[in-house]
């Protein structure tokens, strides 16, 4: 079954009054028809970037992309606005980060779901407003009629969250992106978020892309991960293969550094050390390499192509990766 | 009247509400620019003219010279023409022009001794001399300025200090709220409360600590102000109702041409219309270019800081 | 929200209270004796004195300002010396003029301005915002005392568009030729009011426009009309609603000028000429009305905002 989305060597550049920005620098990936893949990095790392630009979402101005964004066979990198808004909304949704500031604050949520139903599918008042209650019950909103009517500050959090959910899915789209949808929500709000999102996957068959800095997050919920780092890929595998072969230290900081609430009260929150590089200008090198407890001359050197290890769908860009050798602290390298 | 700076600022100038002619958001905008200068040298040009009127060589304003051609165009001794009363036109335009700069600066200043002191006095202060001011301009500010103008000054005198004291004093309300916004906005600051704490009195730091700081604020109201009276008292002349004619002023020298303008054929000189207006035109933008530049330029600075 | 409204309303009271006050002292405290102006300077003492105690003149002046106030709440608000019309009828009958022409100019005013700030705010700072900002800019520059005798004398005089002072035609009579007097004027008002609205509009939509819930919308596959008119506008029209507000005090400055100058017949005439023939009653009269309605409408736009933008009426 030929994919879903198919990107080849995306690459995004911002100019700036300092310079141009090199926020993604040539990413590839594939997704299929009732897959989900998880993408992950700190803020900063290029996601949400990236996430907009296989959409097509980023502005025209000051802005390069150059590579490839194939949807269901057809290049949509760089198409000009009116043929992607024929697929957005009706192929490919996105569910954004902050609901509070994606909801349009003065127009009710009601209205704001059966928008792209009136206009998409064609449904006159009535069928568009029956059609946003069924969406409101699919997501898990309580009241759903009374919630029709108001307006998103009448909601909580977690609710604007699945109204969100609920408009993106309006008009049945193939391909949905989710951007951080459970940043800033209570932890069992994310639970229930994230399983929402997993099981209206299952029921609609669509491919999902999942955006997140939090590798908990992604752990179950995925079939793929790509591990993002200053608007590289530096490793990519199967989760589970991930989880229990992961080859790059930078995969390794960001697990170690995920809090978990089954850890005992206290435990140190560990984090890691340094600052992402400046996109700008980045360094030559392994881009992670400053901050590596591994780094060896090499990798400041040269940069590390994604290179396929043993495991079949696991790549990943390091030079030394682990398991391979010692730390340069001396301390020994989990595997 | 709700809160907002804007509807708070503007019910006299609809210019300060509407902002810059720099597109906003360039933060390259540093300099003062040619424009700028060019602007201001036609301010004080202007002004220059009007204060040494009587000593250029400019025939005599109201002076009906039957000798001299009657309704002529642009001419060699007349360089902008002459009226249909025969008087000069330049000479006209030049003395006008004392009118709208006194009243616009004199009244102006004005307002700005009896609104924008107290502002900044009351507003630092705070308690209830602040509210009972701030209360009163608010109310002060819902009559429409233009209608007790008209009446005030057709009863009680149209000279030109009454007038001049009179739309001085209506400003004041509109003064003395912008003050008192901009005056606030310093009063809360850390700077302040440092030089309280060293035991600074009041009046040392009204005068050393907030008002350089609401300086740019004041010169550049300051000059959207004199525009605004300007406005009035060229809207009141044209209406008949500032200085008494033959003393020219630019709003009855467009009142007489617009009369003209109604009359049968023969009495229609358009330079009547078009030299007022004209000079009436490049004082008011000039002033508000150079009001907005300073403004921007100010507000920059202090983005920066 | 109730007590939001209630705290408005008591502060309207005290405005028009205020207002009352100010529109009765402003003719009282004035020199110029109206037995004189009726009776003229050459009559005998005796009916002078006569016509003071009908008029109500010897009373002391608080006296006669609440006899003036219950007269007000009467619906009497005195007649003219000259016409003997109530000052009440003078203004029924002028006051039509001033609501078309404030209705025909507001209507220009956002016709123009409101899809110029769309325009512009689409693209700030590039070419058609500048230019935008510059036009409406040197717009301040041109109050309606000096625009509009360039105009009639470009529009009526020379190419005779449209017609001079003193041709107005009721709507009542004939629609179109009524519309033909009234729109140079009306034009001349909306100048100001175009520069406002762009401004303010065009500033609050730039803001608008980089919030996430504008690419929210665009996400939808929304076309950047609806984009712009439907999510875009509303949240700041709440700025328009307030300049419209703002507008009030020039309009009326405005209507006088041009009243003046094209002899229509609306309520700024009347005040002029009953200025000029010292009928102090129908100016109190006029000058009351007009400050009462100018309160009104503000405090109608500050109720306004509340409904567009239920935001505000949380706080």
């Amino acid at each position: 079954m030929s994919p879903l989305l198919d990107v080849t060597d995306l690459r995004v550049t911002f100019a700036t009054p300092r310079g141009d920005v090199k926020a993604v620098q040539g990413v590839s990936l594939s997704l299929e028809q009732g897959k989900t893949l998880g993408i992950v990095g700190e803020s900063g790392s290029g996601k949400t970037v990236l996430s907009r630009a296989i959409m097509g979402l980023l502005p025209l101005q000051g802005v390069t992309q150059t590579g490839s964004v194939i949807y269901e066979g057809d290049e949509i990198l760089n198409a000009p606005n009116a043929r992607l808004r024929r697929l957005w909304g009706t192929h490919i949704a996105m569910v954004f980060q902050d609901p509070m500031t994606s909801l349009n604050p003065v127009l009710r949520i009601g209205q704001q779901i059966t928008e792209p139903l009136k206009i998409h599918l064609k449904l006159d008042r009535a069928e568009a407003r029956e059609t946003a209650i069924s969406l409101l019950t699919q997501v898990g909103i309580p009241s759903p009629i009374e919630r029709y009517n108001a307006y998103p500050s009448q909601l909580s959090g977690g609710m604007r969250q699945r109204v969100m959910i609920a408009i993106a899915l309006a008009c049945a789209p193939r391909l949905l992106m989710a951007d951080e949808p459970t940043t800033g929500l209570d932890v069992t709000v994310q639970a229930q978020i994230l399983d929402l999102l997993a099981t209206l996957q299952r029921d609609r068959q669509m491919g999902m892309i999942l955006v997140t800095h939090d590798l908990g997050v992604v752990a179950t919920r995925t079939d793929e991960i790509i591990v993002m780092y200053a608007g590289n890929v530096v490793e990519r595998a199967p989760t589970d293969v991930l989880f229990s072969q992961m080859a790059m230290p930078y995969t390794e900081a960001l697990l170690r550094s995920t809090p978990r609430i089954a850890n005992p009260s206290h435990t140190r929150l560990l984090t890691i050390e340094g600052r992402p590089p400046d996109l700008s200008s980045p360094p030559p090198g392994c881009p992670f390499a400053p901050r590596c407890p591994y780094a060896q001359d090499k990798c400041r050197e040269a940069k590390p192509p994604l290179t396929p290890s043993s495991v079949p769908g696991h790549s990943y860009a390091c030079w030394f990766p682990l398991g391979s050798g010692t730390r340069t602290d001396g301390k020994v390298g989990v595997a | 009247m709700t809160d907002i700076i804007s509807p708070d600022i503007a019910p006299l100038m609809p210019g300060m509400a509407a902002s810059s002619i720099d597109a906003e958001g360039d933060p390259t905008q540093k300099k003062l620019g040619i424009f700028f200068w060019i602007c201001a040298s036609w301010i004080v040009f202007v002004i220059l003219m009007a204060i040494f009127a009587k000593v250029l060589p400019l025939p005599n304003p109201t002076f009906q010279n039957y000798a001299a051609p009657q309704n002529a165009g642009p001419a060699l001794g007349h360089l902008l023409g002459t009226d249909d009363l025969n008087r000069d036109i330049l000479s006209r335009l030049v003395y006008g022009a004392r009118v709208s700069l006194v009243v616009g600066f004199g009244g102006a200043a004005i307002g700005m001794i009896i609104g924008g002191i107290p502002a900044m006095i009351s507003a630092y202060r705070r308690g209830r001399t602040d509210t009972f001011l701030n209360t009163t301009s608010y109310v002060l500010l819902a009559f429409p300025v233009i209608v007790a103008l008209i009446v005030i000054i057709d009863f009680w005198g149209r000279s030109l200090p009454k007038i001049t004291l009179i739309i001085g004093l209506f400003s004041a309300p509109l003064i003395y709220r912008v003050i008192r916004a901009s005056t606030l906005s310093y009063a809360t600051r850390d700077f302040v409360l440092a030089a309280k704490a060293l035991g600074a009195s009041d009046r040392r730091i009204l005068a050393r600590e907030i008002l350089p700081n609401i300086m740019p604020t004041v010169v550049s109201f300051g000059l959207i102000a004199v525009a605004t009276i300007i406005v009035l008292e060229g809207t009141l002349a044209f209406l008949g109702l500032s200085v008494a004619p033959p003393t020219p002023s630019w709003g009855n020298m467009l009142d007489e041409g617009s009369t003209l303008l109604s009359g049968g054929a023969g009495q229609n000189n358009p330079w009547l219309v078009i030299f007022p207006a004209a000079a009436m035109f490049l004082l008011l933008i000039t002033l508000n270019v150079v009001a907005d530049k300073l403004r921007s330029h100010f507000d920059v600075t202090e983005i920066k800081l | 929200m109730g007590k939001y409204v209630g705290k408005r309303v008591l502060l309207l009271l005290i405005i028009i209270f205020f207002v009352s006050i100010a529109a009765f002292f402003l003719v009282h405290l004035l020199p110029g004796n109206p037995t004189v102006t009726i009776l003229g300077p050459n009559d005998t003492t005796a009916n002078a004195a006569a016509l003071n105690r009908q008029l109500g003149l010897d009373k002391p002046l608080i006296q006669q300002y609440w006899i003036w106030l219950s007269h007000v709440f009467q619906g009497n608000l005195g007649q003219s010396f000259t016409t003997h019309q109530t000052t009440w009828t003078i203004i029924k009958q002028a006051f039509p003029i001033d609501v078309e022409l404030i209705v025909i100019s507001q209507i220009i005013a956002f016709a123009i301005a409101v899809p110029m700030a769309l325009k512009a705010s689409r693209r700030p700072n590039r070419m058609f915002d500048q230019v935008s900002n510059s036009t409406t800019f040197s717009m301040l520059a041109l109050p309606p005392f000096v625009i509009a005798p360039v105009l009639v004398l470009i529009f009526a005089v020379h190419w005779h568009v449209f017609p001079g002072p003193a041709s107005y035609v009721p709507l009542t009579q004939n629609f179109w030729s009524n519309l033909h007097t009234m729109l140079l004027p009306s034009i001349v008002l909306a100048l100001g009011s175009i520069t406002v609205y762009f401004r303010l509009l065009r500033n609050d939509l730039i803001s608008t426009l980089q919030e996430d819930f504008i690419t929210m919308a665009r996400s939808k596959g929304l076309s950047d009309r609806r984009i712009m008119w439907r999510h875009a506008l509303r949240p700041s029209s709440v700025s328009l609603l307030a300049s419209a507000g703002i507008t009030i005090g020039g309009l009326i400055a405005g209507t006088l000028v041009v009243e003046t100058l094209l002899q229509l017949p609306g309520i700024g005439y009347q005040l002029i000429s009953s200025i000029n023939q010292d009928d102090y009653t129908v100016v109190q009269g006029i000058a009351l009305v007009v400050a009462v309605a100018v309160v009104l409408i503000n405090f109608c736009f500050d109720f306004l905002f509340t409904v567009v933008d239920p935001r505000i009426a949380r706080d």
